[in-house]
């Protein structure tokens, strides 16, 4: 078990930089998932705390050891791949004891933490096997007995679920979850998924173009987004974003009507609101010409567009709504539910 | 496209059936002459079913002298040397390129795509091109009938090491990554995980390649004078023009039958390695 410092990370590829100047300090113990969408550098990240990429410039340690210059062997690490990067060759046992026996661990010893992770991860009937004799969701529990049995100090996933269809993903994800709580491993999560990232973090690193724009709880990312990006990203729907007036404590919006906000700022701002924290209300400053409707049972989405105007919005409202295309309905919204972003370089405007 | 009408499939066999009998014909034929004496041999017609000095030829030809009248090696002897040159050269050339390949793949050096390209311009350099250097050089380094003159000219390879180079590139990334993770080095990683995985095109290459060994004529021809290393393919021809009497047809089919098992015993023993490798691309 060890904590992880990342201190002013970057990456370049001949003059192109892809990582900006990324640090953060990783907890003992402590699940973080790194998120962003394609191209955003989350994968390189990982893997040069793996060691299979090189670090630029910055530090990275492992328990208070600099690690940049150690082979990814030397690192006390254990990866997951995207593609479980099984040896197609080699049994479910001989593939998990491999680089046990690299090591020269004794025979039993061996044995023995293998048994032991096939136990945890109920694979212990498919360990004379060749991993193309298995499912998807099977070659991933034999990627993760891989890592299990070296008993590393850190553990990198990189998109592991990726591969699988999407009943399995959410129970692999959370026996993931209840694994890493239970060995209580230092682990790295790489993932494009923005629920798989809330669900499973303790702290969610959000990258985007190579910039860290928020490292934090998931309620934390949620609560209080610190730009544009990372509103818009985490939680689903995404959150609608309106420009707007703010003088005193009213945002004046676009199509006309004003609504109370919290802040200290005055002069346009983008205003972003949930659709989940929109509340029906026949007074409510929002008008929303509804386009569309999508019913998901429990709740009803609402698409459509702030009346006057061409900015669309989404609402989400309890129960269902059946009818109502093509006409206008009321919203309101909490002042201590809003977020005002700066328009120019999006980050959050603090009171 | 598969169709099921009467006549297509009538002439499809037909065609396959024609070309079976033109391939086993001239077998069928060495077979025949393998049995009779050398009396019946040098009467026409040629016999077309088979005698009965079958196992006396044999032991002529294995043991004996062979060719009466001839100072020829014995052809087991032929055969030990022709088995010897064709391991040599198919292992030796399955080695390097597979060393080569794997250099070329996986290390980052100076000049790599310079190496590669020398490698490819071999390909244009077979040994009949460079005969006299080659031979030339042989000659100096005192390897003229010996082993290691038949083998080591025709050993490196640019096709194989092409070969083994695109097997090399269709293993994924990860399991290189993935063997760096459990610490494994270059070579344990070629030991481990490349030599296993490339199992079947090495099988297939191996089958080639001992053909081609096996089948050298010219240069064999050209660097042995001692009897004793004559090679079995070389001698045939030998004995076709050996003494000033007419052949003797029934030694020299035994030998042209004797000459044929390896080769057919390799392919079969590895024919289903053999086109696995050459139809498997998933790895």
């Amino acid at each position: 078990m060890a904590d992880i410092q990342l201190t002013d990370l970057v990456k370049s590829y001949g003059p192109t930089e892809v990582l900006h100047h990324v640090a953060g300090d990783i907890k003992d113990g402590e699940f973080i998932v790194i998120v962003g969408p394609s191209g955003c550098g989350k994968s390189t990240l990982l893997r040069m705390v793996a060691g299979l990429e090189s670090v630029t410039s910055g530090e990275i340690a492992i328990g208070g050891r600099r690690v940049n210059e150690l082979e990814p062997s030397a690192r006390d690490i254990a990866m997951v791949f995207q593609n479980y990067a099984l040896y197609p060759h080699m049994s479910v046992r001989q593939n998990m004891a491999y680089g046990l026996k690299i090591r020269k661990l004794p025979k039993d010893e061996i044995n023995r933490r293998v048994e032991e992770a096939a136990e945890i991860l109920e694979i212990k009937q498919y360990l004379d096997r060749k991993p193309r004799q298995l499912s998807g969701g099977q070659r991933q529990r034999v990627a993760m007995g891989r890592a299990i049995v070296r008993d590393p100090q850190v553990f990198l996933f990189d998109e592991p679920l990726s591969n699988l269809d999407a009943k399995l993903r959410v129970q692999m994800r959370l026996e993931i979850r209840k694994l890493q709580q239970r060995l209580g491993v230092t682990s790295i999560y790489v993932t494009h998924d923005q629920v798989e990232a809330m669900t499973l973090g303790d702290r969610l690193m959000v990258l985007n173009g190579g910039y860290v724009e928020q490292f934090g709880t998931p309620i934390e990312l949620y609560d209080r987004p610190a730009s544009v990006f990372v509103a818009g990203f985490i939680g689903s729907p995404s959150m609608n974003f309106l420009p707007v007036e703010v003088s005193g404590s009213q945002a004046a919006l676009p199509g006309g009507g004003a609504l109370s906000v919290v802040s200290a700022h005055s002069g346009t701002a983008t205003l972003g609101l949930r659709p989940e924290h929109l509340n029906e209300d026949e007074n409510g400053p929002i008008a929303i010409e509804v386009d569309m409707l999508e019913q998901l049972g429990a709740n009803t989405l609402i698409h459509g567009r702030l009346h006057g105007t061409e900015h669309s919005i989404t609402a989400s409202v309890p129960g269902h709504a059946h009818d109502g295309i093509g006409s206008i309905r009321r919203f309101s919204a909490s002042p201590d539910l809003t977020h005002l972003f700066d328009t120019g370089s999006g980050k959050r405007l603090e009171i | 496209m598969v169709e099921h009408r009467p006549l297509t499939a009538f002439l499809t066999h037909l065609v396959l059936i024609l070309g079976v009998f033109a391939i086993a014909l001239p077998v069928w034929i060495t077979f025949v002459a393998s049995t009779h004496d050398e009396l019946r041999m040098n009467q026409a017609p040629l016999p077309l079913w088979p005698g009965e000095y079958f196992l006396e030829n044999m032991k002529q030809t294995l043991f004996g002298s062979g060719l009466s009248g001839t100072e020829q090696a014995p052809v087991w002897l032929m055969l030990l040397n022709s088995l010897a040159m064709a391991l040599m050269i198919s292992t030796g050339k399955i080695a390097i390129s597979l060393l080569s390949a794997f250099a070329i793949v996986y290390f980052k050096f100076p000049f790599r795509m310079g190496f590669f390209w020398m490698i490819f311009i071999t390909l244009m350099l077979p040994v009949e091109v460079r005969i006299l250097p080659t031979f030339e050089v042989v000659a100096n380094l005192g390897m003229l009938n010996s082993y290691w003159g038949l083998s080591i000219p025709l050993i490196a390879s640019a096709t194989a090491t092409f070969m083994f180079r695109q097997v090399f590139l269709t293993v994924p990334d990860e399991l290189l990554e993935s063997a760096r993770i459990d610490g494994a080095g270059p070579l344990r990683f070629f030991f481990d995980i490349l030599l296993p995985l490339s199992r079947t095109n090495i099988a297939a290459l191996f089958v080639i390649l001992f053909i081609f060994g096996w089948n050298q004529y010219l240069w064999p021809l050209l660097i042995t004078t001692d009897t004793s290393m004559t090679t079995i393919v070389m001698s045939i021809k030998q004995m076709l023009e050996a003494a000033e009497q007419s052949p003797q047809w029934n030694i020299i089919m035994t030998t042209a039958l004797l000459a044929m098992i390896p080769p057919v015993f390799v392919v079969i023993a590895m024919q289903k390695l053999f086109v696995q490798g050459l139809t498997e691309t998933d790895k």
